[in-house]
């Protein structure tokens, strides 16, 4: 063979190389027979609590000898979200925050699997606050609650003793809360209260502070929708935080958090007290490491007659994209790893010991998926796996039934967050932040928004 | 006497005569030839430049005239989403976000790696130890760096930059943590970050600069000043124009920085036009504008093609002579 046709037939070889390379399909559908099924463990997680999720992976396969579980690394970001769809890069069960639920469901991107849903033993069971967040406007269950809480007021036990106030004594009104942040800061010098402002995490807090005020950000009458993000509610929430802000310089010296960020540095010792969702000490645990002894949580102060505490949780859901037997069989896995563990004793102390060996959290406070006494009930069967520490979360515990319990808003959610995370950093950052014309500015942004087909 | 005789009408011309002698050009007899190689071998390279640039590209300008959620069939829509773009009040504080950004790093990172430059090629000792050490930001991941800089840039008393302010009794400053000063840290991040890439493309440069004209600007009486001004600038003309329009273009497309450190806050004071691009797109997927996205994207595009085309033109004669 000369050389140059040597040459010739090499760059034909590497360029159907390339083109194969570029047609290999990844396979998702069947290996030896089996259905593979790509479930989602939350990256970022340390060893044993990958370890504990690998163990349920195998104790499934076990149990289904007819599917394969494919772990893939996944967070929900919204941001990222249709692109992903769109790639075909997502897993095909993923976990996503009740926000998002109702606008996936409307926009047909995830799949409907209420036919196998209702199927589950338990079906009937779901408390049907909870349920209606993976609904769709028939009531057919296509996206699968499995977990619910309310917003809480995560505080630092450490640096309550330093500042000289009672860990046990937690603020129970904004007030209390101003005024411990203020002792906090001074004391220790870490930030005595601090708030997350990016990435729409700053709307949602500032929603639930509204809602604990008795304000609402959205007004429904049928299908129309009003914006009701100026009202005086909102306006006593702005003028609390500027007074801590500017006038007590209890916040500390960073106005852009984001969920992770608070986590990290609240885990870290450098903030006194923020407000998150309820159940946030696993992630505290699995993400930060935080010291157990560190930590404490207590309700959102509520005041005023309308007052309630915003509430949220985590859907499961499965791939628009993928096949129905997939679909079937992802449901299984949902059943097996989220739910089961929440009506059936064996499997609830299967999944306890599991994340306790692996010194994973157990038992931190959540809202009920089911019924209050399905929820005590698990309770008693997982009580001699329980490690976080009960005791330091009684303030919280103690109050979280029986409160008025509020959704998010449902219209344009994660944009009116956005519009809202711009009021909340214009109030930290700037000590010339005119509350009145931001709020008047957010309401017509807002109103624009809802009024969007 | 003999005349060459005029040539006749019907003859044909020259050229063609040859060409009509010469054997026809076959697609196989080019291949025999050779000439199917350089193609093969061109293949690859084209389908992949042209299946990951060239096909996005298009797709993208496609896009800009249509309405997508990039799971149903798109729906076109005309010049819609250039009129949402240029509405958008976000459109003219990312304009001018960036233009303060480009300025500023104008102002601060244009003339820093050319006095950095300057100085080391004035070094007779240990010139490439200060040359790596002015490569390695370079070299840092741009992420690691811009972490590394959020610690730095820690606005209490105890971050790392107020603590040495603090020690000539300035600050506490905010740095990242108010709209005024927000800006100007970024810049300053991304001049340290980039700035080694150009010092060393200019003291590559200074290298062509003849010695002896440094002498005969000395003999002039010529200081450092002076042999800068009249020998070195006149020399790197060309690069420093070319470093120039790169900085402008590089500088009007900035994302990493205000995505990772500010998110675009305090309050949009960072909000660049890349990031505004991002935030239609991504800012809230279950309904994102990738039909304003993409506009915005074909609007930039040809700004900036527009801008470079014009900056050549008019200082052709400066960098060619």
């Amino acid at each position: 063979m000369s050389s140059k046709t040597f040459a010739t037939v090499l760059a034909a070889a590497l360029g159907l190389t390339v083109l194969a390379a570029c047609g290999t399909d990844s396979g998702d559908t069947a290996v030896d027979g089996k259905t593979v099924v790509k479930v989602s463990l939350e990256p970022g997680q340390d060893k044993s609590a990958v370890d504990a999720f690998t163990a349920r992976v195998t104790q499934f396969e076990q149990a289904n000898p007819g599917i394969d579980l494919a772990v893939q690394e996944f967070k929900w970001d919204p941001t990222k979200f249709t692109a992903q769809l769109a790639g075909g890069t997502l897993p095909d069960v993923l976990t996503v925050p009740f926000t998002d639920g109702r606008g996936l469901i409307e926009r047909h991107q995830i799949a409907d699997i209420s036919a196998d849903v209702a199927q589950l033993p338990y079906a009937g069971k779901f408390n049907p606050e909870v349920a209606k967040t993976g609904q769709d406007a028939q009531g057919k269950q296509e996206a699968i609650p499995i977990a619910a809480y309310t917003q809480a007021l995560h505080y630092n036990r450490t640096l309550f003793k330093q500042a000289g106030l009672d860990p046990d004594k937690p603020p129970s009104t904004w007030d209390e809360v101003r005024a411990a942040a203020k002792q906090i800061a001074e004391r220790t010098g870490a930030a005595g209260y601090a708030q997350m402002t990016k990435d729409n995490t700053g709307g949602w807090i500032l929603v639930t502070q509204d809602y604990a005020f008795g304000g609402r950000t959205e007004k429904l009458d049928g299908d129309k929708a009003t914006a009701t993000v100026d009202t005086p509610q909102l306006r006593q929430v702005l003028q609390n935080l500027r007074a801590m802000r500017w006038d007590d310089n209890s916040m500390g010296a960073n106005f852009l958090y984001d969920w992770n960020g608070i986590n990290q540095d609240f885990a870290a010792g450098r903030i006194g007290m923020y407000v998150s969702g309820g159940g946030n000490y696993k992630d505290l645990l699995a993400q930060n490491a935080i010291k157990p002894a560190d930590y404490g949580v207590t309700a959102v102060p509520l005041t005023g007659p309308d007052a309630g505490a915003l509430g949220g949780g985590t859907l499961a859901v499965v791939n628009v994209k993928a096949s129905k037997k997939t679909q079937a069989a992802a449901v299984k896995w949902i059943d097996f790893y989220y739910l089961r563990k929440l009506t059936d004793q064996a499997a609830a102390q299967a999944d306890a010991k599991t994340n306790a060996d692996a010194k994973q959290a157990v038992g931190s406070p959540e809202l009920p998926v089911f019924d209050k006494a399905t929820y005590d009930e698990r309770l008693r069967w997982i009580g001699q796996y329980v490690n976080v520490p009960l005791s330091q979360m009684t303030p919280y515990t103690s109050r979280m039934f029986g409160r008025p319990l509020l959704p998010e808003p449902t219209r344009a959610t994660q944009k009116v967050y956005g519009v809202l995370d711009t009021v909340v950093q214009k109030v930290l950052t700037d000590r010339d932040a005119d509350v009145n014309a931001l709020l008047a500015d957010a309401q017509a942004q807002v109103q624009a928004l809802l009024d969007r087909p | 006497m003999t005349t060459a005789a005029p040539p006749r009408l019907a003859d044909p011309p020259a050229p063609a005569r040859e060409r009509a002698c010469r054997p026809r050009r076959t697609p196989l007899r080019w291949a025999r030839r050779g000439g199917l190689a350089p193609v093969l071998f061109l293949l690859p390279a084209l389908f992949v430049f042209g299946l990951f640039a060239w096909l996005p590209i298009g797709k993208s300008a496609l896009m800009s005239f249509q309405r997508t959620n990039l799971v149903t069939a798109p729906e076109f829509v005309g010049l819609d989403n250039y009129r949402t773009v240029l509405t958008d009040p976000m459109f003219w504080t990312a304009v001018g976000n960036t233009g303060l950004f480009a300025l500023l790093a104008l102002l601060i990172g244009y003339p820093v790696p050319l006095a950095l430059a300057v100085l080391m090629s004035e070094v007779r000792k240990g010139r490439g130890l200060f040359s790596a050490l002015a490569y390695l930001p370079v070299v840092i991941p741009p992420v690691v760096a811009v972490l590394l800089w959020k610690v730095f840039y820690d606005a209490g008393p105890d971050g790392l930059f107020n603590k040495i302010l603090g020690l000539v009794g300035i600050g506490p400053v905010p740095w990242l943590q108010s709209a005024s000063t927000a800006m100007g840290s970024l810049v300053i991040e991304a001049t340290w970050a980039a700035a080694g890439s150009t010092v060393i493309i200019y003291l590559a440069a200074l290298t062509s600069v003849p010695p002896e004209l440094y002498e005969a600007a000395e003999l002039d009486g010529a200081g450092i000043r002076g042999k800068v001004w009249h020998v070195t600038l006149p020399h790197l003309r060309g690069v420093l124009l070319t470093t120039f329009i790169l900085q402008i273009i590089g500088t009007t497309q900035v994302f990493l920085e205000p995505f990772l450190f500010t998110g675009g806050g305090p309050a949009h004071a960072t909000t660049t036009i890349l990031l505004l691009i991002y935030n239609y797109a991504f800012a809230d997927s279950l309904g994102g504008d990738y039909g304003a996205a993409t506009a915005l994207s074909v609007l930039l595009a040809g700004t900036l093609a527009v801008f470079s085309a014009v900056f050549l033109r008019l200082t052709r004669s400066w960098s060619s002579s």
